[in-house]
């Protein structure tokens, strides 16, 4: 009876330590959009889903909505902090110069400016960055749109006879992407994607679309359907809206043959048969192992990426348009990267300006461009390690900004 | 009234401006204004949102008052607001409608930015200070001078004149900001390093500087347009233009005066937003607050004190709207109705103290 008794109170001491840390930690999470846009909104289920498995009450966040890239993100810091708050996280890369004045001012607080690029240069041990390798579901949702445009040249239904607009002067076939800006980001984005598609079909080519903006449905649909007008069978996408998948699906009930790859949500309800599938971020797991070491009072890496190794990153269902074998051909994929026999920038499947690349020092040097001055000095690495390019590997933030051959930018 | 014109034609309602209503009037209208205006907003808040109206009300309070920290920022916004409605009023008193504050305060804010970015760390501070801040009301006052310098030889319309002048403005901006920001994706603050030509904290507050510069301002441009020789000018110019003339006013001089005066104070504006509040520049930095403060400067009849007090109404149901949003994870639509409701009652007083309404058949009043 005593032995139980001490069982019991032990575990209810335990619990009650574990309830009391995770009551200590009070998140402030600033947003630049809210529910209604796909990008924030894997954002706050992310930090919704890794709170709930932590036992941290909802009560213990506090939502900033819709904080523009200005002083008002500096302020909601401030704001939070004000409340209790003892980590602020913030969604858009434009929040991290605000974030950074904050970090600099609190140092008891802990500041996360995801998808950041520079945390590590101040020498701020409370100011932090983190990124998923979403490149490697990009390289997945590649390999699963090039499934699809091999099942199309087999069939006979994508053949210079029958689309001689989707065919260049080489024979290859036109492939079209919408993207944000002409950041690495998006680039390491788009490359990963092509040459995931070319791993499976090797004579394609892929012209990018930009529309300077994160989020804008209109901007994207007319990109989309000016890349389908160009012949393109495959539409990939970085940007936030639904705009090029609605628009795809448009374009393929009127009868042309186009097919769409999302991003950050399943695209399947705003194009049932257009839709392939989605490359999307699982925050959740970035979010569950910072909140995890900030209640254990542990160190928080300066830089957090991770992939498939840990599930952050993952394509969304794969739709009925897929072509039969795609799940399989997938999964297959996916445990190569996960093994390391896969490498998404292998050098030897891409080359740049007519030359395999066998050196590509990347500088994280961030600059103050306005008055063309060192913001951050960061070193020169050497990215090309054992034939491939490693991304994200010397920073959270993508940097891969090479343009390889086969892919064309419209600006 | 008499008794044989009522009954030939006396609408329902008739609209009767008052001679003059007493301050007890006033007060009462206003009282009553705010007590509808927070009765009609409980209903939507409990119909529509389905929240209990009196924690959203505390909430609202909440938005300003909470914190210390809160208080400094409302404070710190009041002081952007009401220092372009200070800007304004001069013009307006003189029926010159300057609906170009907002591109007035831009071009000083880039004025200040240039300054920032190509001067800083190679003047000493306290020059460095002074020639942003000379720059950017040089611009202003540019930007004020171009249309009243047609109003007053071509007599163009200046409506429409410092309304399209805005838009060159933000033209302006967007295409700097962009050369500015070079390969990185946006601008972010300026001078983030060196921190060349961001204002100082002066007693332990941050925006204090702006919080003087306008409280200084209140009182002069108070005194400049009650007491100054060109005070009555602006006047009278605003009275008739005929009897200006008629008492030897040289129109259109006192017209390019005031805006060069006007715009110079929106330049100014820049000068603090930028240099206390922003460290950067975008094509919101006036954020919208030069087509708010028409509404200021209009409401508070050019009388600078009651600016300061319609300014912070508006700046405390702006923070309100958002606390709201934010507290109860409501779309921000729904708080900036919740805030509309009270403006709109607000405004709408004015105008029962302005009038009265007459009901056929009666001689009560009913306001």
């Amino acid at each position: 009876m005593k032995k139980l008794l001490a069982l019991i109170l032990a575990a209810v001491l335990c619990l009650a330590a574990c309830s009391a840390l995770a009551a200590d930690l009070k998140i402030g999470v600033i947003l630049v959009g809210d529910e209604t846009e796909g990008y924030t909104l894997s954002h706050i289920n992310g930090v919704k889903d890794a709170a709930a498995e932590l036992g941290i009450p909802e009560n213990n966040i506090i939502w900033k909505y819709k904080c523009p890239e200005d002083q008002t993100c500096y302020d909601a810091a401030l704001d939070c902090i004000g409340q209790g708050c003892n980590v602020i996280i913030s969604n858009s890369y434009g929040h991290q110069t605000y974030m950074v004045l904050a970090a600099e001012e609190y140092p008891d607080v802990t500041f996360v400016s995801m998808t950041g690029d520079f945390a590590a240069l101040t020498g701020l041990d409370n100011f932090k960055n983190a990124f998923t390798k979403i490149f490697q579901a990009r390289y997945v949702s590649g390999v699963v749109a090039g499934m699809k445009v091999a099942e199309l040249l087999e069939s006979g239904e994508l053949s210079p006879e029958k689309q001689p607009n989707s065919f260049d002067a080489d024979g290859n076939v036109k492939i079209g992407y919408v993207g944000a800006f002409d950041y690495a980001e998006v680039v390491s984005g788009y490359t990963s994607f092509f040459l995931g598609l070319r791993s499976i079909v090797p004579n394609v080519v892929m012209e990018v679309n930009y529309t300077n903006s994160w989020f804008d449905i209109d901007k994207e649909a007319a990109a989309a359907e000016a890349l389908i007008a160009k012949g393109c069978v495959i539409i990939g996408q970085h940007a936030d809206s639904t705009g090029a998948p609605a628009a795809t699906q448009k374009l393929l009930d009127a009868g042309n043959l186009c097919y769409s790859v999302g991003y950050n949500i399943d695209m399947i309800p705003t194009a049932p048969t257009a839709a392939l599938t989605s490359p999307t971020n699982v925050w959740s797991k970035f979010y569950g192992e910072l909140f995890t070491s900030l209640m254990n009072g542990e160190a928080v890496a300066a830089d957090w990426a991770k992939g498939y190794e840990a599930d952050a990153v993952k394509i969304t269902a794969l739709s009925d348009s897929c072509a039969a074998g795609t799940a399989e051909k997938v999964e297959e994929v996916i445990a190569g990267i996960k093994d390391g026999s896969i490498k998404v920038f292998d050098a030897s499947t891409f080359t740049v300006g007519g030359e395999t690349l066998t050196s590509a020092p990347v500088d994280m040097t961030i600059m103050d461009w306005a008055t063309m001055t060192v913001a951050y000095a960061g070193e020169t690495y050497e990215a090309i390690v054992d034939g491939a390019f490693e991304e994200s590997s010397f920073r959270s933030a993508p940097y891969f900004a090479l343009r390889i051959d086969g892919i064309t930018e419209v600006k | 009234m008499s008794e044989q014109n009522k009954a030939i034609h006396e609408p329902l309602l008739r609209v009767v401006k008052r001679s003059e209503s007493s301050m007890k009037q006033k007060i009462v209208v206003r009282a009553a204004a705010i007590l509808l205006a927070l009765i009609v907003d409980a209903l939507f808040i409990f119909f529509i949102t389905g929240l209990n109206p009196l924690a959203v009300y505390t909430t609202m309070f909440q938005g300003t008052f909470s914190t210390a920290m809160r208080f400094s920022w409302a404070l710190r916004d009041l002081a952007s607001l009401l220092l372009i409605g200070i800007a304004l009023a001069p013009a307006f008193k003189m029926r010159f409608w300057n609906t170009g504050a907002e591109g007035q305060v831009l071009v000083g804010a880039l004025a200040t930015a240039a300054v920032m970015v190509y001067y800083g760390g190679k003047l000493p501070n306290w020059l460095l200070y002074t020639v942003m801040c000379a720059a950017s009301v040089l611009a202003g006052a540019l930007w004020g001078f171009i249309p009243a310098w047609f109003k007053a030889h071509f007599n163009t319309n200046e409506t429409l004149f410092t309304l399209m002048m805005n838009y060159v403005a933000i033209q302006i901006v967007a295409c700097c900001v962009n050369i500015w920001r070079g390969q990185a994706s946006g601008l972010g603050k300026l001078n983030m390093k060196s921190k060349a030509g961001w204002f100082p904290q002066v007693f332990g507050q941050r925006y204090n500087i702006n919080l003087i510069v306008v409280v200084l301002l209140v009182v002069l441009m108070y005194c400049y347009l009650r007491y100054s020789k060109q005070g009555y000018e602006i006047a009278v110019v605003g009275e008739s233009e005929n009897t200006a003339r008629y008492a030897g006013i040289n129109v259109g001089r006192v017209i390019i005066r005031t805006m060069i005066i006007s715009g110079a104070l929106c330049g100014l504006t820049g000068f603090l937003i930028v240099g206390g509040r922003d460290q950067t520049i975008s094509t919101s930095t006036a954020g919208g607050n030069g087509f708010t403060a028409i509404i200021v400067a209009w409401l508070a009849k050019f009388n600078t004190f009651t600016m300061a007090l319609i300014s912070f109404l508006l700046i405390f149901l702006q923070k309100g709207a958002m606390e709201i949003a934010s507290a109860y994870a409501l779309n921000d639509f729904a708080s900036d109705i919740i805030a509309g409701i009270i403006l709109f009652f607000i405004l709408g007083s004015e105008f029962f103290i302005n009038y009265r309404l007459i009901i056929r058949g009666s001689h009560k009043e009913v306001c």
